[in-house]
């Protein structure tokens, strides 16, 4: 029920397509390298968390056959994806481009909220926490990705700019525009 | 003189986004129960607030600590210690609300502005003046209780200034005096900075209707596709008999944007935007606006038009009691 006039773009078909039957352990353990480097480069993200540092979280993207589960572990994340249903403390659904848009700062989660494209389930304390956590950390995942690839930043830039004007999805933190 | 926009800050990125987007002043908290936002992930460790207050101040901006809730005896030192840290933060003023917080301020900070907090109800100009007397408060937020011509007639009998909120959750409560929340889970906005505390709402998706406990009572089920609201007990929708509905109050937030010119005429001297417990994309997006809005009225053009609905709960909004409407 996003606003008519600023619709949450949906996650494009041959993504979904792909994740049913792409193998999910070595994604798994990209990720978590990949997390690791961001709560190692921001470690106030996992202060923020307080008491929710070891809590384990379940990102469900809805438009994708996959969910994430999230252990933040004390500042040494550990991500898995599963096809199947999981249970964590805390589970925030909602479709990809919302839950990338939350990380970017480009979206209100409350407003996300009221309108019924995130739905929180289980430990609301712990999902809070793990919101304003990461929208404190103004995180740019495009960033991030680009300097993890050495050799190969400069072709994973213009893959990841590809990518999100062919899908609309937020990969990089939009500096002083905000889209709601 | 320019009307001041006072923006909420959870976070240091949400300070630093309000001051970007043109805030005048920005009001934030400390990360324990001495403010009346004590959500999990928010709010201010001692060196943020520290920082926060250096870049607010490197841009021209102002900055308020909201040290809101009402000490337990024998406790008092918690508050103590956040008035000192917000002095020593260079802070530049505290919304305090309790009486003997503000007679510890006054005697032991002398140079630290005080305001008086919402949570204090002070709704006409006789205990305003009172405050002002007794702990020389320079500021008052006056309760979402008044209507426009209220506000005039309490500004033209006293020389405190007054701010009055302009967006965002609406309180039907005489603020600082509600229980509800305590009532369902033990916990109060006044004792403990949390109304509907986190750890006790639950959120329940079946066949798409989405149902709201706290502390284990069902509080509002809203059906698919329909706006949720906030987890609150004055926003819960109950029966009674055969009726069905928002016993308190409906889910919508404040706007009185469109008000702004009638507030300036009135006397007040700042606009307050709700929501620390908001994201800094809301924190911007608000500020920007209500910027705009000021700023045109002080050039004397038209107001902009706003953008403000879909951040509101229940995505409607209401100019509350501004203009005594309410059924």
């Amino acid at each position: 029920m996003s606003h008519p006039q600023n619709p949450i773009p949906h996650c494009p078909a041959a993504l979904a397509a792909m994740l049913r039957v792409v193998p999910l352990a070595p994604l798994s353990l990209s990720l978590t390298v990949f997390s690791r480097r961001i709560a190692q480069n921001n470690p106030g993200l996992v202060q923020r968390l307080g008491e929710y540092d070891r809590t384990g979280f379940v990102l469900d993207p809805t438009d994708l056959p996959i969910v994430m589960c999230l252990n933040p572990n004390g500042g040494l994340p550990k991500v898995t994806l599963c096809r199947q249903p999981s249970k964590g403390a805390a589970r925030i659904s909602g479709p990809l481009a919302a839950l990338l848009g939350l990380v970017h700062g480009a979206f209100d989660g409350d407003a996300l909220f009221f309108s019924r494209d995130l739905v929180v389930e289980g430990d609301t304390g712990a999902a809070l926490a793990l919101r304003n956590a990461i929208d404190d950390a103004e995180l740019n995942l495009a960033q991030e990705a680009t300097a993890l690839s050495g050799p190969f930043a400069r072709p994973v830039q213009q893959l990841i700019a590809f990518a999100e004007r062919q899908t609309g999805l937020c990969l990089n933190r939009p500096e002083d525009s905000v889209i709601w | 003189m320019v009307m001041e926009i006072v923006c909420p800050a959870g976070t240091p990125a949400a300070l630093r986004a309000a001051v970007k987007a043109g805030a005048h002043t920005v009001y934030c908290g400390f990360n324990d129960e001495t403010n009346a936002r004590n959500f999990p992930g928010l709010n201010f460790s001692r060196s943020e607030m520290r920082d926060g207050v250096a870049f607010a101040h490197d841009h021209g901006a102002k900055v308020l600590v909201a040290i809101n809730t009402f000490p337990r005896a024998g406790d008092e030192v918690i508050w103590h210690h956040a008035i000192s840290d917000a002095d020593a933060c260079g802070a530049n003023a505290v919304i305090l609300a309790d009486p003997g917080l503000l007679d510890h301020a006054s005697r032991n900070h002398p140079r630290l502005r005080r305001h008086l907090s919402v949570q204090a109800a002070a709704a006409n100009a006789d205990i305003i003046n009172f405050y002002a007397k007794t702990f020389d408060v320079k500021r008052v937020v006056l309760p979402r209780v008044l209507s426009v011509p209220e506000i005039a007639a309490i500004n033209a009998e006293t020389t405190v200034e007054t701010e009055v909120f302009v967006f965002g959750g609406l309180c039907v409560m005489a603020e600082g005096r509600c229980s509800l929340s305590s009532y369902a889970t033990g916990l109060s906005p006044n004792m403990n900075g949390v109304c509907s505390p986190a750890s006790h709402v639950d959120y329940a998706e079946d066949q798409g209707a989405l149902d709201a406990r706290l502390g284990g009572y069902l509080i509002h089920r809203v059906e698919k596709g329909q706006p949720a609201p906030y987890p609150t007990l004055c926003k819960g929708c109950f029966s009674a008999g055969d009726k069905t509905g928002h016993l308190f109050e409906d889910p919508v937030s404040l706007n009185a944007e469109r008000l702004i010119p009638q507030l300036h005429k009135a006397g007040v001297t700042a606009l307050k935007i709700e929501g620390r417990q908001r994201s800094k994309s809301y924190v911007a997006q608000v500020v920007r606006n209500f910027r705009a809005a000021v700023d045109a009225l002080e050039a004397g053009r038209p107001l902009p038009e706003g953008m403000l609905a879909r951040l509101s709960e229940g995505q409607a909004m209401t100019t509350g009691a501004y203009k005594k409407t309410w059924r």
